[in-house]
């Protein structure tokens, strides 16, 4: 089934024409049906796993049910991914259960700035220099072939 | 059928994609744009913030040097490319990448990527070349600073999520932008720009993937990236450089999990069912390949070779010994309880991150068949045949390198049409990451770095040829017409039978991709012919391709998302015929772990080691194909 929607969390992002799911999906997978205002993947054989949907999803409505033509039943892992970490349960089939937390980023989400204070070295656009060079290189010029 | 709407966008530069090189490429773009007052237009089939191949995450950055501070030089990465690629590779490429990609490293830094440290402030490395990261955000960061210098540009800057591209759009000998429609209402859209950037990634599903039931979406590579930018190059009729040269990668079994922190930082062996290491009992092989062979690092075509070799004396399954790396790791404390301990608890999270931050299903994978990986060994094995020219393999466009460093047999290629740094052969059309041939192992950073260097190329093409090219609108409309087609086939004959997936007038997208895997990996050395193939076997598989091309006039359309099924599968239609045709030029084996022509098992030295560059002239419908001397540079 890779991702589904558990039914009863969904809340079909409140009836709005862009679902969550649907927005992140990169494999234009997750769709809205309209009738039943829930979410589900309409294509589960294309699915990557890549939790992306389960991620962003608000209710938390999504998991993963590993690719049943080759792994064994009864696993699951399920993340809580917050501004600055991410936490991950793992469920072995027997049972077992582990945890794992990550950081995910060191700045606040929408304030990039691109050009990261580095200064310009040419606003020549025949050279060989790009915005932020050389000091985002942490030299004082490009090399080029002795 | 449903009328759809033409939307015409015009723009100065048009970047199509959204992975690392198309963001590096909008964010250097932005910059020079602005100074110029330029008009920047970004296209996206998926959101920018998750697409691509580093959609899931990262757990390392592949490509650093660190020459600045002395670690490394640029001249030895330009060794270690020569050497991987077994002597064929566009050097100037890869030492202008490997001069630019700190910077871009740099920036993701500064831009909130976690980058492990050590004690001394320095960056942790994997091996020789990778850094660690925390990398499960790294796409949606980087992602971030592109949309931030795009949105610098006010209303000079415009991004397009969700429009699939198919098609470029041509004023004689130029590129003119491309044409593309929307997977989310009906409209059709045309982007007329002076400069064009192919960089839609590599593809996958071209050849049949070993597993083919719900698991059929886990190949390595992700399944949204068709080959759509070689597609879009060989149609505007540009050189195509290397294309038979596919990447096999070697992983854990049916998860795909990643291997180089288990070789490259835990140390792990791999070995047989028999508990031999095939690097060490098998290493007499490597002569044959010599020099590549015999240099280090050993290519990881002739590492996938050794394990092959295995595989067919009966020897598997081939086993990554984890238990036996991790106790290495723990044995010198082990004298003190207390700091193995942690140092066991250390190395199991890291083992697992590595796995959650960008290979989930094998977490899955382990979690379902109770692995610890302390305890039990895994299995790897040789994955299907993909394309992805900025990992270790080469296929791609040919392009223009830097005037400074580009030697001059290559510079003659440009003369006529001007030298800008990644232009194709193409006038006006750019590509990078995946989409420039013959400059492996960029991976995300380079992919960035080469995004950066080919905008700057492509805005200074637009200031010396500063005109909107010419498109006819009758043109536009007929592309409009064939684009569309696979929804009027399908309107106009579902009523006729039972079943919307059985009937005579037509073929669904996915019963023709899978009628394209079954020819690729039966004829053209797949899995199942283990990765083996010949001429008669690649000439009757020409044959069959030629017939499903014809019936690709016959795809099937119910629905919008059916429409990119369609269009994604012409596109790997098309990346197949050029890599069919590179393997049937090329009489020998170079590469024997990504393809074994069983007719020249020998690498040929004195006649072969050459690029092989094939050009599609879309207005004779004709190939032609041709070797071009490698040129080393003096390192
Ligand atoms: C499984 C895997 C693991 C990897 N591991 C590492 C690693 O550990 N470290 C590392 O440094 N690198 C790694 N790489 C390499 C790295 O991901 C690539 O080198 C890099 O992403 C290539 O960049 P790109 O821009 O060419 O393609 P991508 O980043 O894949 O971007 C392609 C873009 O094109 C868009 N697109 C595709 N078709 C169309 C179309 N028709 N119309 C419009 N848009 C389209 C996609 O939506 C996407 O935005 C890995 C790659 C894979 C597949
Ligand atoms: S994101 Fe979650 S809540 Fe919204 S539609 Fe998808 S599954 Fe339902
Ligand atoms: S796991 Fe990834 S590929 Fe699968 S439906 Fe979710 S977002 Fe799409």
């Amino acid at each position: 089934m890779p991702s589904y929607v558990i039914l009863e969390k969904c809340d079909g992002c409140k009836g709005q024409d862009k679902t969550a799911c649907m927005h992140i999906c990169p494999n234009d997978l997750m769709v809205l049906d309209k009738e039943k205002m829930k979410g589900y993947n309409r294509a589960t054989d294309m699915c990557w796993e890549c939790y992306n949907c389960v991620k962003i999803c608000p209710q938390q409505a999504i998991d993963v049910r590993p690719y049943a033509d080759f792994v064994p039943m009864g696993a699951s892992v399920v993340p809580l991914r917050g501004s600055q970490d991410i936490m991950w349960t793992v469920k072995f089939r027997n049972g077992q259960v582990k945890r794992f937390k990550f950081p995910i980023r060191t700045t606040q989400e929408g304030k990039v700035e691109p050009l990261a204070g580095f200064e310009t070295g040419s606003d020549d656009l025949k050279s060989q220099v790009l915005c932020t060079e050389p000091a985002s290189l942490g030299a004082s010029a490009i090399p080029t072939l002795k | 059928m449903p009328n759809f709407e033409t939307v015409t966008v015009e723009t100065d530069l048009l970047i199509i994609g959204g992975g690392m090189s198309a963001c590096g490429a909008t964010f250097e773009a932005a910059y020079w744009a602005k100074k110029h007052g330029l008009k920047v237009t970004v296209v996206d089939k998926a959101a920018m913030d998750r697409s691509g191949a580093v959609a899931m995450g990262l757990s390392a950055i592949n490509q650093y040097i660190g020459w600045a501070a002395g670690d490394n030089t640029l001249e030895d990465y330009v060794k270690y490319v020569r050497q991987d690629l077994m002597g064929i590779s566009r050097e100037d490429l890869v030492y202008d990448i490997a001069r630019h990609v700190d910077s871009s490293v740099h920036l993701f830094e500064k831009w909130g990527l976690p980058i492990w440290k050590d004690d001394n402030g320095k960056y942790v490395h994997e091996g020789r070349w990778q850094v660690m990261i925390n990398g499960e955000s790294f796409k949606v960061i980087v992602a971030e600073a592109a949309k931030n210098a795009l949105a610098s540009l006010g209303d000079n800057g415009r991004l397009f999520e969700r429009v699939f591209i198919v098609e470029p759009l041509m004023d004689g000998d130029r590129v003119a932008g491309a044409v593309g429609f929307s997977v989310r209402e009906n409209k059709f859209y045309v982007f007329k720009a002076k400069a064009t950037m192919a960089c839609m990634g590599g593809a996958v599903n071209v050849f049949r993937p070993r597993s083919v039931g719900e698991g059929l979406g886990r190949a390595w590579y992700p399944p949204w990236n068709a080959g759509s930018t070689a597609y879009f190059t060989i149609k505007a009729g540009a050189e195509m450089t290397c294309q038979e040269v596919r990447f096999i990668p070697i992983r854990f079994k049916d998860g795909y999990g990643p291997v180089g922190a288990w070789f490259l930082l835990f140390k792990a062996r791999a070995t047989n069912a028999l508990g031999e290491e095939y690097m060490v009992t098998r290493a007499d092989e490597l002569t044959k390949w010599a020099p590549y062979g015999l240099a280090k690092p050993i290519p990881a075509n002739l590492r996938n070779w050794l394990g092959m070799e295995d595989i067919m004396a009966g020897k598997g399954p081939l086993y990554i010994r984890t238990e036996e790396a991790i106790a290495n790791l723990a044995a010198q404390y082990k004298d003190d309880p207390k700091a193995f301990k942690k140092k066991m608890k250390e190395l199991e999270s890291e083992a697992w991150e590595d796995f959650l931050d960008m290979t989930i299903s094998q977490s899955l994978l382990w979690a379902g068949m109770n692995i610890q990986p302390e305890e039990k060994s895994s299995e790897i094995a040789a994955a299907e045949p993909y394309f992805i020219g900025s990992h270790s393999g080469a296929s791609g466009a040919w392009v223009c390198g830097p005037s400074d460093v580009m030697p001059d047999e290559y510079k003659k290629h440009w003369e006529q049409i001007g030298l800008y740094n990644h232009m194709t052969t193409v006038k006006g059309l750019f590509t990078a990451g995946d989409g420039s041939g013959a400059s492996s192992h960029k991976f995300s950073s380079g992919s960035h770095a080469e995004g950066r260097i080919a905008a700057k190329g492509a805005i200074a093409f637009i200031l010396e040829n500063n005109t909107m090219p010419n498109v006819e609108t009758a043109k536009v409309e007929e592309m409009k017409k064939t684009i569309l087609a696979p929804m009027d086939l399908y309107e106009q004959n579902v009523k006729y039978s039972s079943d919307p997936e059985v009937n005579p007038a037509y073929i669904k997208p996915k019963m023709f991709m899978f009628r394209l895997q079954k020819i690729m990996d039966e004829y053209v050395g797949g899995v199942s012919a283990q990765f083996t193939t010949n001429r008669a076997l690649l000439e009757r598989g020409l044959e069959l391709l030629g017939m499903l091309k014809e019936d690709s006039a016959k795809l099937a359309a119910a629905d919008l998302h059916e429409l990119l099924r369609a269009w994604e599968n012409t596109h790997r239609l098309w990346i197949a015929e050029s890599h069919l045709r590179h393997v049937l030029f090329r009489e020998e084996t170079r590469w024997p772990g990504y393809c074994f022509r069983a007719d020249y098992p020998d690498m040929d030295e004195p006649n072969w080691k050459c690029f092989v560059n094939s050009v599609y002239d879309p207005n004779t419908d004709n190939w032609t194909i041709k070797k071009v001397p490698v040129v080393n540079l003096p390192v």
